[in-house]
């Protein structure tokens, strides 16, 4: 098959039939769309999109190709801001097939020229598809980052004692983030004491006590002195039963006796007024 | 080949390290130290590391090593102004810079070798 | 790519100065910058005392969803390594620390493929992605 030649047919016999074509177009779309947007907008749309399919199939220049794609992109993204599905943004593009169907369904001999339009639109259909799941991946990354940093506070309870209140599971890449935020906060408060509590760490393993050894590794290294609090019963018990050691690393049940024993160390004491 | 300066201040030894260093001037650092201690009878160094943007497991064992010799003459080492991507390294590559203390800056530093802390 | 020769200690230095600025220039963290230099360190170091010198090779690479990355080569001509899986082992050291070098380089790196043989030579490939 000339495919070609076939293009050019098909993109002589859309010139030809223009109103037509996109009138019919329109209305396909506007019933889908449900009254979310005017029909001269979506006239407006289909006409830019129409004429961009005409220069490609034409194969008149070869940056058609491209800015029909970047249109398609930005219609995705348009329709999502808008409140459409991706399944509806994709139904109004493959509706061009029946816009066009109609006009050529009793003329037998414009079947291969139909067909390879057919093909067409099926791909710009999928590609208005896979621009809305990248877009959505896109902002899935970037809420998850997000919550990493919100969910990562450094606060300071005393001078030169900071607290680092740990909520969820402390995986790498959260331990990575804590030690960057800690050792910031030490850097900028001048703090010499560090108390991590893991009151909000749901389980405590080999893999998480590590990630805590890392950590507390890392702050000793600015000179700073580290205790781990939030202690639960049940933790305990694991970690025992784990055999997991944490050496030298002052361990407390609650914040607050950890913040005692930083008091202290720090030759402070508490007394009524 | 740089030479990195040893300051006297009382009795302790400062060393502050600016560039980039060779290993060269790592093994020279070394001896001028040992050389210093046994010369002045300080009590002891502070080696301030806060321009220093790579610590590999060369100079880690350097420093590990000043540490012990430093000892052996009866004086304290202290670490101090470690930034914290080179910390957070450190811990990854496993160095544990024993018998080393640290301190985040020449001050508190200070403070730990006169017995404050 | 650029090609770097190590032969001395200053060309060590050298390596570590260009993969710090391939590094930055690519988007890679502090955090990550500095584990990228240092792993360039170790393993530069290790060509020049244990492969007798070498060369190394900075690459800026892209993965299939996107994200840049920073992939290093460094190869020697020297004696080879006789038992790989003990020289990646933590801590192992030939009493010059090669062991540690280069586990410790795997652990600051995205990437990492080793490949040596008695009197064949070594190459090491690292590569640290941009998040």
């Amino acid at each position: 098959m000339d495919v070609v030649g076939t293009n050019e047919r098909m993109a002589a016999f859309l010139r030809d039939n223009h109103d037509k074509v996109v009138g019919r177009w329109t209305d396909l779309v506007v019933a889908g769309v449900r009254g979310r947007t005017s029909r001269e907008e979506v006239r407006r749309e289909l006409e830019d999109l129409f004429a961009l399919v005409v220069r490609v199939l034409s194969g008149a220049d070869e940056h058609a190709a491209g800015e029909l794609t970047a249109a398609l992109t930005e219609l995705s993204s348009g329709r999502a801001r808008d409140g459409f599905s991706p399944g509806e943004t994709a139904v109004g593009v493959f509706s061009l097939k029946e816009a066009v169907y109609e006009l050529v369904a009793d003329s037998a001999d414009l079947v291969p020229e139909f067909y390879t339009l057919s093909r067409m639109v099926d791909d710009l259909g999928l590609h208005t598809f896979e621009a809305y799941s990248a877009t959505r991946e896109q902002i899935i990354a970037d809420q998850a980052a997000s919550m990493l940093e919100l969910s990562t506070p450094v606060v300071q309870l005393w001078e030169g004692v900071i607290a680092v209140p740990l909520v969820g599971t402390l995986d790498s890449a959260r331990t990575q983030l804590v030690m960057e935020k800690l050792l910031d906060t030490l850097v900028a408060t001048g703090a010499d004491h560090a108390v991590i509590d893991i009151t909000g760490v749901p389980t405590v393993d080999t893999e998480v006590a590590q990630h805590l050894l890392k950590t507390v590794s890392a702050a000793r290294l600015l000179g700073a002195e580290c205790t781990i609090s939030g202690i639960r019963p049940q933790v305990a018990q694991t970690i025992v039963s784990l055999g997991i050691e944490f050496g030298d690393i002052a361990t407390k049940a609650s914040l607050a006796d950890a913040l005692a024993l930083a008091l202290r160390q720090a030759g402070l004491k508490v007394v009524p007024l | 080949m740089e030479r990195v300066p040893i300051l006297k201040i009382g009795q302790t030894l400062f060393v502050s390290i600016q560039i980039d260093l060779q290993d060269e001037s790592v093994i020279r650092l070394q001896e001028d130290l040992a050389d210093e201690l046994a010369a002045s009878g300080a009590h002891g160094v502070i080696i301030d590391i806060t321009a220093v943007e790579i610590v590999d497991s060369f100079i880690g064992r350097m420093l590990t090593t000043i540490g012990s010799i430093s000892r052996l003459f009866d004086a304290e080492t202290v670490l101090v102004g470690m930034r914290p991507a080179v910390a957070i390294t450190l811990t990854e590559l496993g160095l544990s810079l024993n018998g080393v203390r640290t301190a985040l800056n020449a001050e508190k530093g200070l403070e730990i070798l006169n017995g404050k802390s | 790519m650029d090609e770097l020769p190590i032969q001395s200690g200053d060309d060590v230095v050298r390596v570590r100065q260009f993969v710090r600025n391939a590094a930055a220039d690519n988007g890679l963290s502090l955090v990550d910058q500095t584990k990228l230099v240092t792993a360039a360190s170790e393993l530069a170091r290790n060509t020049l005392v244990h492969g007798g010198g070498g060369a190394a090779r900075v690459e800026v690479v892209k993965s299939a969803n996107g994200r840049v990355g920073v992939k290093l080569y460094f190869t020697d001509e020297g004696p080879g390594i006789p038992d790989i899986g003990q020289a990646l082992t933590d801590g192992w050291s030939t009493g010059t620390g090669l062991g540690l070098g280069l586990s410790g380089a795997r652990r600051l790196v995205d990437e990492f493929e080793l490949t040596s043989a008695p009197g064949a030579g070594t190459s090491v490939t690292v590569v640290k992605w941009s998040r």
